[in-house]
């Protein structure tokens, strides 16, 4: 019992990382039709950037500061000014391409000006162990749980509960219809896309200490959230989050139970079974296209 | 016809218009190297290692006068790559190729230079790059089959051990040396009561480390690589586990050490190349390496930076640039330090093209790697 409770709560917290990037996927999706294969990349991005202020000589908590408003600008307004806007006219194929080529940019360029070598990450909590029904939980994991849970449920609110998050949501759903009620729909897709420079950059800073600064970090992190935005459901915020938990834990579980040689098989199979069985993903909604 | 063409053949090579620009001034020793990827780590530092090496040669007139010329290839990690990589060096008839480091592309790479006739040295550690009848690959560090000897030696006398865990990485790497030292298990009649594999690039290794905790090993042998021995370590010290934890070079690099944030303390076992060694040669060494390249080199940067000297003494000794001369001459070569100071420490090539020289047992103390024992060569 001990052992399963301490590889559920293992699950949660990665799963819960796994949820914060893959909602970032599906919001861009949402509002802008753009699926970013370099999502992972963005994730592995700000930690340098929290690494850089530190060597500077900023404190932890300014670095980390200084990393989030970095994202904002490189990963959200600058991804966006530059990738998205030119290529999202030639539809989405152009930009998919765009976006694993920016993968590697990114992915290469952390490699060349800073190191190839993995890098120890200040955890935001001294490194302490918790004692749960006879597991031992690390407190990093349960603050990676806690932030993420508070992240998510504050994206929530802002979304449903002011009048910018439901312009998104309007956005989100009919951009037409959004523009002829006088929301200004490319400041709300601008929003969106500042929103999945914070939560990625937060998911950074809550993963790095665990994970290790690498400049490939992105490679499993990327992968792992998409598949989890499908099997969630790739339209809709709450799927994303339910497909980016299952897959935290049923990784933990699978190895510990299953085999651990096919860990990596267990999501993918998942991922079959959805998209056979439920193919809109297990809370997405079905959309029709006219073609 | 002929005769004129055998005529102009005989004037251009007079005055040297057939031979290719590089090997008039210098000698072609491509590298093919993971340089970008998941196995950048390796690749950078072997190319610092060799790169420092090629300098010093070179500032003091090259090999037989002629400067190396060595052209750096990236594998990106990628076996297929790798292997056009290769072939993309052995249309311009190389003397000798450098890399790669990973024992899956030394795997693929190696039939190419095989039927070429081109020596290739590499840095892969795989048992089975050895064991194909190559007569032209050549290691620059233990293969499995010498290092994992040695370490079943250590479980079983020194640490008394009658049942072990093993946790490997699933690549060519991983997958060697927990064949082989599965094998070396059974023949000091130690148990294996778990055998774990793991994903190169894993992150969470909590699953892992409650199979092993469950096993209740009187050892725990690790062969993963470096960053994932790090969260391995991490993660076993926060599950409290208690046997000893056993590995190789990639479980006691200092950046391991630094990595696993203290989690690395009394992790113990038997590494092949250090820049920790007690020799003078190696210290050395490692001050001109991080002097210029500003990072601690690991063992990688030592392969590279003696494969080039091995190079360089053998073709000082055959007397001329022949590819096939030269891998002749290399099996079964003894090269000293007194013969070549380069080398660092005495190695032993054998007919199949594996090395030996001494090794050393190794123990985390205090956030630093302590060598407690030289092991002398397994031909000695």
């Amino acid at each position: 019992m001990a052992s399963f409770i301490q590889l559920l709560i293992s699950g949660l917290a990665t799963g819960a990382i796994y949820a914060l990037i893959a909602v970032g996927f599906t919001l861009l999706w949402q509002t802008s039709q753009t699926i970013n294969f370099a999502q992972g990349e963005f994730v592995m991005l700000p930690a340098f950037f929290v690494l850089a202020a530190m060597n500077w000589g900023a404190p932890f908590w300014l670095a980390a500061l200084i990393g989030i408003a970095a994202a904002l600008v490189v990963l959200g307004l600058l991804f966006k000014l530059i990738v998205v806007d030119p290529m999202l006219r030639y539809g989405v194929l152009p930009l998919v391409i765009s976006t694993i080529a920016l993968s590697l940019l990114l992915k290469e360029s952390v490699k060349d000006f800073y190191s190839a070598q993995a890098q120890a990450f200040p955890p935001l909590v001294p490194d302490a162990d918790v004692h749960l029904f006879g597991a031992v939980v690390s407190t990093q994991s349960l603050v990676v749980l806690g932030v993420a849970i508070a992240t998510v449920a504050a994206l929530h609110l802002w979304l449903n509960k002011t009048r910018t998050g439901r312009s998104m949501q309007a956005t989100a759903q009919n951009p037409a219809l959004a523009r002829i009620l006088g929301i200004p729909v490319q400041r709300m897709v601008l929003y969106t896309f500042l929103v999945n420079a914070v939560l990625v950059a937060i998911a950074s800073i809550l993963i790095s200490p665990i994970y290790l600064a690498k400049f490939t970090n992105g490679e499993t992190l990327g992968t792992a959230a998409f598949i989890a935005a499908i099997i969630g459901g790739f339209n809709q915020v709450r799927g994303a989050i339910l497909g980016g938990i299952i897959l935290g834990v049923l990784d933990n579980l699978s190895a510990a139970y299953l085999s651990s040689q096919y860990r990596g098989a267990f999501p993918l199979l998942i991922l079959i079974a959805v998209i056979l069985c439920r193919p809109q993903g297990l809370l997405g909604r079905v959309e029709e296209r006219t073609v | 016809m002929f005769r004129s063409g055998l005529f102009a053949t005989l004037i251009g090579t007079a005055f040297g218009l057939t031979t290719p620009l590089h090997a008039q001034s210098s000698v072609y020793i491509p590298a093919v190297l993971e340089l970008s990827g998941a196995g950048a780590v390796s690749g950078t530092n072997f190319r610092d290692g060799m790169l420092l090496a090629i300098d010093e040669i070179n500032a003091k007139g090259g090999i037989l006068g002629r400067k190396i010329d060595a052209p750096l290839l990236d594998t990106q990690s990628d076996a297929g790559i790798s292997r056009a990589q290769v072939q993309k060096v052995l249309d311009n008839n190389p003397y000798v190729i450098l890399g790669p480091v990973f024992s899956g592309s030394v795997l693929v790479d190696m039939a190419l230079t095989q039927q070429a006739e081109i020596p290739e040295i590499v840095g892969g550690e795989a048992a089975a790059i050895t064991q194909k009848n190559d007569p032209y690959v050549f290691r620059t560090s233990f293969g499995q089959q010498f290092s994992m000897p040695k370490i079943a030696n250590y479980i079983r006398d020194g640490v008394k051990a009658k049942s072990v865990a093993v946790i490997w990485v699933n690549n060519d790497f991983g997958k060697g040396g927990r064949d082989t030292f599965v094998k070396e298990m059974a023949a000091r009649n130690i148990k294996v009561v778990a055998d774990v594999s793991t994903e190169s690039g894993q992150a969470d290794f909590s699953a892992d480390v409650v199979k092993i905790n469950a096993a209740n090993a009187d050892a725990i042998f690790v062969y993963l690589n470096e960053e994932e021995s790090a969260r391995f370590l991490r993660e076993a010290k926060k599950q409290g586990v208690k046997a000893p934890l056993i590995g190789e070079t990639t479980l006691l690099g200092q950046k391991v050490i630094d990595l696993a944030q203290g989690a690395a303390e009394g992790v113990r076992g038997h590494v092949g190349l250090t820049v920790d060694a007690p020799i003078p040669a190696v210290q050395d060494f490692a001050e001109r390496f991080k002097k210029r390249y500003n990072y601690v080199c690991d063992h990688n940067g030592i392969k590279g930076y003696t494969a080039v000297y091995i190079i360089k003494h053998v073709t000082e000794k055959i007397g001329k640039f022949d590819s096939r001369l030269f891998a002749q001459t290399l099996h079964g070569i003894t090269i000293t330090p007194d013969d070549e100071p380069g080398v660092l420490m005495e190695v032993t090539f054998d007919a199949n093209g594996d090395l030996d020289r001494q090794s050393f047992l190794g123990e985390v103390v205090n956030g630093k790697q302590k060598i407690v024992e030289i092991l002398p060569k397994l031909g000695k």
